[in-house]
Formats: structure tokens, C-alpha cells, sequence
């Protein structure tokens, strides 16, 4: 019995239930939020320790062995997720104590924000393909309850499009599950690996694998599948746009990792190969749109859109190096993107809007806030000695030692072109002088409350030392991706570890 | 039986593809309705149908005799009806909103977030 395997999932279940049954006092769901999520928080170290000190940790729900049963299985790359989703869902938890309207806290933000979680730590725990479609659709619908929360006009145009592309992608999901089942006749993801390695026709599995691909691809917003994103990401109100950004995105590559490494490796050639194009892709028009924006937020949903191509062709370069670098981009990037979006919360909560031309003189009234933001920015630019130069330098030396030259070389000029989208943002918010017609709009907030500051300036604060904290101190982090790449690169440790005990 | 109902799959896909490319946000709903149906149908197909041949046990056997059906896929689309309920519910609110915020049912008109 491996409780911490399911803290995780049961610790937000278990709360969001408790916040609902506590609808009338908005007073009691926040400080349910705050302690939950450290829970939470605590709860995915646990499981990373053990995780590493185990290998895998395997349950089989209702003790039926596997592959009949649901198994929830842990290796390190789940466990790095769910601590990653434990720090997020502290700082966002923390934030929106100060960022969200009352309005949305009495009609439910908390135990929406609960469901969320439990449905990204369900994506990342569980080891069956069918449960996991069960876990994409918790957090889906949470997500869209959140999206929509306010119910101004952008908010539901974003969503009529959230929406329909992630349902679309469910269903092609689902169709694919159906299809793979009828194909191996098991739906236990490690069960599933080992059969598919024994089919003498791998040509309807590649089939089958494309259409996970297309339907991963488009929860992870990759080329040409990202349309969703930029035009819903900038609508809600800014704790629920940084919940999103750090975590939605991941899960879906995330799902695309387990399966192209553990399932789908029959015909790397072919898969791989579309992955790396649309890695190459999905970074460079996610750059250039970002280049062509002047919204703070969308500028940054555009970031995540070109960033999810680093995590892709770590994939698709498929070599041990290219994994770790993928992993390690991946923690890197859930932190600083996140933390960006605190960040423009605070301008918008100070000046009144995401629009950069009415922004502006920040850097002169408020020196800190301006080195907060340089962190993440610079670090999202891939800065040395901050986290994202590590991240960046992992991933472009494993496309040179593949030998993959031209998409190297978008990789390092999409790098540049970060450095020029976040110095646009610095220039214009922090350093411009702000415009004359800002203060006559009459937007202007005035001071923060104290309490209020608090509660700003501490996830903003944390995420940035986090960030620090991988930049200054890579190697135990490297060693940390070091450890999932080698499990991920070597897919019979995972079907020994599920499938071990019923043999 | 198995290669209609593999016509019908198909047919309800393309239909529902086709409702949702259309303008009208209702319409577009209509679509996804199909598009989950057909995944369901899908999952129905592909496994295996098998009639009049349910997966019991005779009194005293410990495995069944012959060919059964096999319940997981009715289990699974179960679960996928149940999930489609509760999303699509959402769905037709989320229209009705947008069309009470935005005053209008045509999707063209709503491109205020696109970029």
C-alpha cells in the first residue's frame, strides 16, 4: 500500500468536496485553498523521495492484479510533474487569495481550482489509457467552469473555441483508445507496450499512434494545433491564465512523452520525424506571433505555444540527451511561465490594463517588481545563469549530436527572437515613460492593501528563488531528469515494474 | 452487421465534422453531440460484436464456454456517455451565454480574440 501515490489525486478530490460542502463562507474555502495545496505540495515530495528511492511505485486500484485492473503508477518523470503541479497550485492558490474578484470566489473558484488539480495529478499518475481520458476530462471541465467564471464577452468567445478544439481532441482521443483496444484487446498502458512489440503488422498501430498525436498535439497546443490557445489563455482573470499556463499545456505533453516513448516506439523513423518538424514549427510561429502582439498576456500565451516546441523535440530527438533536456525544460518552463503571468497580474492590478501602450514608468516607482520580472523574462530567453540557459543548452546539444541541423538552428533563433519579445515588454512596461492618456483613463488602482501585497508578492517571489535555484544549482536537477530519461528511454523497467507482480 | 454499423461510424463523423464547420454556434454544438456518439460507436465496433452471448457464468464453471461478449468497451463507452453528458451540458449553457454576451449565434462575428 503506497498511500503517497495517491495523496496527490485524493488530497484536491478531497478538498475541492470540502469547499463546496463550505459554499457560504468564502473565508473558510480560502484558507482551505492555501493549506490543501501545501499539502499537496508536501504530499508530491514525499512521493518524489520514495520514487527515487523505489524506481516505481505501482498500485493496483481494488487489489486486482495488473493488467486487469486500474493501476496508478509512479516513475520519476509523473513524480517531477506532480511536484511541479504542487508548487504551482500553492503559488496560484497563495495569489488568488488578493487577485480573484469576490464575485468568483462565492461562486465556486476554489473547488473548481481543486478539481483542476486532481485532474492534472490523475493525468499524471495514472498507467491506464482509458483512465486517463477520465482524468483529461476532470481537468477539462474544471478548466472550462474556470475559463468562463466572470462571463464577460472575451471570456466567452475564448471559450466557444477552448472548447470545441478540446472536445474535438477528446473524442479523436477516445476513438483512438477504442481503436487500440480493438487492436491489442488491453487498455493497461504497460500491457499495451508489450503487445504492440509482439503485433506481426505494426502499420495499424502507427495509424493508431497518429491520432494520439493529433489529439495530444492539440492539448499541447504544437503547430498547427495552437490556434485554441492564444485566442482563450488571455481572457480570464489572471490567476486562472497562470494556473493554465503552467500546467494545462504540460499535461498534454506529458501524455505525448509516456506514449512515444513507452507505446509507440515501433516505427521511431516515421513518428519521431513528424514530431521534430512540428517541434520546429510549433516554435517558430509561436515566436513570431508572440512578436506580432502588444497584450501582455498574449504575448505570453505565444511564448507558450513556441516553448512547448523545446519540450517536443526533446521528444522527437528521441536520444537520451534530447529526454533529459526535454525533462528539464519542461520543470524550467511550468515555473517561469507561470511566474510571468503573476507578474503581469501585479502591472494589471497596479495600472489597469494588459495593453502595452497604455503601460508604462514601472521600472522607476517600482524597482523590485521590475527585477522580479526580469528573472522569469530572462530566464524564459535562456540567459545564463538562470534556469532556462540550462534547459535550452541541454536541448540544442542533443539536436547537434543527432545531427538535426536546421531545426538546432530555429531552436537557437527562436531563443533570440524570446529575447526580443520579452525585451519589448521590458521596454514598453518597465522602462517607456508612461504615456499621458493612461492617467486620464482614470484605470489607475492606486496602492495594493499590506495583506494583499502579501499575498502578490510571495508566489512571485518563490517561483523566481525556484528559478534561481535551477540556475544556480543545475547538476542536482540534471541529475533529476538524468534519472526520468533513463527510465523513459528504457520502457521494459516500466512494464516490469506494472506488469512484474502478476508474472 | 459489423460493416454497417463500420458505414454508420463513418457517416456519423463526416456529419458531424460537417455541423461543426458551419457558422452557427448551435449548430456547431450538433457537431460535437455526433462527433461523441461516433467516438462511442466506434469503441462498440472496433472490439468485437458479438450477440446473444452474454459473459455469464454457468453454475459451477470457472471460465465461460465459447465465444462471449466482452463487456469492457460497454463499460467504457458507459463511462465516455456519461462524460459527454456533463461536457455537452456545459457546452449548450456556454452557447446560450454567448449568444445572451456576444448577441449573436454566428461564429463569425465573434473574433474579437483572435489574434
Amino acid at each position: 500500500m503506497n498511500l503517497e501515490l495517491v495523496l496527490p489525486i485524493l488530497i484536491p478530490l478531497i478538498s475541492g468536496a470540502l469547499s463546496v460542502a463550505l459554499w457560504r463562507s468564502v473565508r473558510y474555502q480560502r484558507i482551505l485553498a492555501v493549506l490543501a495545496t501545501a499539502l499537496l505540495l508536501a504530499a508530491s515530495v514525499w512521493l518524489l523521495r520514495s520514487t527515487i528511492d523505489q524506481g516505481f511505485l505501482v498500485m493496483e486500484m481494488g487489489s486486482w492484479p495488473a493488467p486487469f485492473s486500474i493501476v496508478f503508477v509512479s516513475d520519476i518523470l509523473s513524480a517531477i510533474m506532480i511536484v511541479l503541479t504542487g508548487i504551482i497550485g500553492l503559488a496560484i492558490a497563495i495569489y488568488s487569495l488578493a487577485s480573484t474578484p469576490s464575485g468568483h470566489e462565492k461562486f465556486g473558484y476554489y473547488p473548481l481550482m481543486h478539481l483542476l488539480l486532481a485532474g492534472v495529478a490523475g493525468s499524471f499518475l495514472t498507467g491506464d489509457i482509458f483512465n486517463l481520458f477520465v482524468w483529461f476530462e476532470v481537468m477539462l471541465l474544471a478548466s472550462f467552469a474556470l475559463l468562463t467564471l466572470g462571463g464577460e464577452r472575451a471570456q466567452m468567445e475564448g471559450a466557444i473555441k477552448y472548447v470545441t478544439l478540446n472536445l474535438f481532441s477528446s473524442a479523436m482521443f477516445l476513438s483512438a483508445v477504442g481503436l487500440l483496444y480493438g487492436t491489442v484487446g488491453t487498455l493497461n498502458m504497460a500491457d499495451i507496450a508489450q503487445k504492440v512489440a509482439t503485433l506481426e503488422d505494426p502499420g495499424m498501430v502507427t495509424v493508431i499512434s497518429m491520432m494520439f498525436m493529433v489529439s495530444f498535439g492539440i492539448k499541447a497546443a504544437a503547430f498547427p494545433l495552437f490556434f485554441w490557445l492564444p485566442a482563450s489563455y488571455h481572457t480570464p482573470q489572471v490567476a486562472v491564465s497562470a494556473l493554465f499556463a503552467g500546467l494545462l499545456t504540460k499535461v498534454g505533453v506529458y501524455a505525448l512523452y509516456r506514449v512515444f516513448t513507452l507505446i509507440f516506439t515501433q516505427d521511431v523513423e516515421y513518428t519521431h520525424t513528424i514530431l521534430l518538424w512540428a517541434a520546429a514549427l510549433t516554435m517558430l510561429t509561436g515566436v513570431l506571433g508572440a512578436a506580432a502582439q502588444f497584450e501582455f498576456r498574449r504575448i505570453l500565451s505565444f511564448h507558450i505555444v513556441s516553448q512547448i516546441g523545446y519540450m517536443i523535440l526533446g521528444l522527437a530527438l528521441f536520444t537520451p540527451l534530447a529526454i533529459i533536456g526535454g525533462v528539464f525544460y519542461i520543470m524550467h518552463h511550468i515555473i517561469v511561465k507561470t511566474n510571468l503571468f503573476l507578474v503581469s497580474g501585479i502591472v494589471y492590478r497596479l495600472l489597469g490594463s494588459y495593453e502595452l501602450k497604455d503601460l508604462g514608468g514601472m521600472y522607476k516607482e517600482r524597482p523590485m517588481l521590475a527585477l522580479l520580472f526580469l528573472i522569469p523574462a530572462l530566464s524564459l530567453a535562456g540567459i545564463p545563469p538562470l534556469s532556462g540557459f540550462f534547459a535550452k543548452f541541454v536541448v540544442i546539444r542533443a539536436g547537434l549530436e543527432a545531427e538535426a541541423y536546421v531545426v538546432t538552428g530555429i531552436g537557437l533563433l527562436v531563443g533570440l527572437l524570446t529575447l526580443y519579445s520579452m525585451i519589448k515588454i521590458w521596454a514598453e512596461v518597465f522602462w517607456k515613460k508612461r504615456p499621458e492618456h493612461v492617467e486620464s483613463l482614470g484605470r489607475l488602482r492606486g496602492e495594493i492593501k499590506t495583506g494583499h501585497k502579501y499575498a502578490y508578492f510571495i508566489p512571485v517571489v518563490g517561483l523566481a528563488a525556484c528559478t534561481l535555484f535551477i540556475g544556480l544549482n543545475g547538476q542536482p536537477i540534471y541529475e533529476l531528469a538524468e534519472m526520468a530519461a533513463d527510465q523513459l528511454t528504457s520502457p521494459e523497467l516500466y512494464i516490469d515494474a506494472v506488469l512484474g507482480g502478476a508474472q | 452487421m459489423e460493416s454497417l454499423m463500420a458505414y454508420v461510424v463513418g457517416i456519423l463523423f463526416a456529419a458531424a465534422i460537417y455541423m461543426m464547420l458551419r457558422r452557427s454556434i448551435v449548430k456547431l454544438v450538433i457537431g460535437l453531440i455526433m462527433l461523441s456518439n461516433a467516438a462511442n460507436l466506434l469503441i462498440f465496433v472496433v472490439s468485437g460484436m458479438t450477440r446473444g452471448a452474454p459473459p455469464l457464468l454457468p453454475e459451477g464453471a470457472d471460465a465461460p464456454l465459447g465465444a462471449v461478449a466482452d463487456p469492457l468497451p460497454q463499460a467504457l463507452i458507459l463511462t465516455a456517455i456519461v462524460i459527454a453528458f456533463g461536457v455537452l451540458a456545459f457546452a449548450v449553457v456556454l452557447i446560450r451565454r454567448a449568444y445572451e454576451v456576444v448577441g449573436t449565434d454566428d461564429l463569425d462575428q465573434m473574433k474579437d480574440t483572435d489574434t
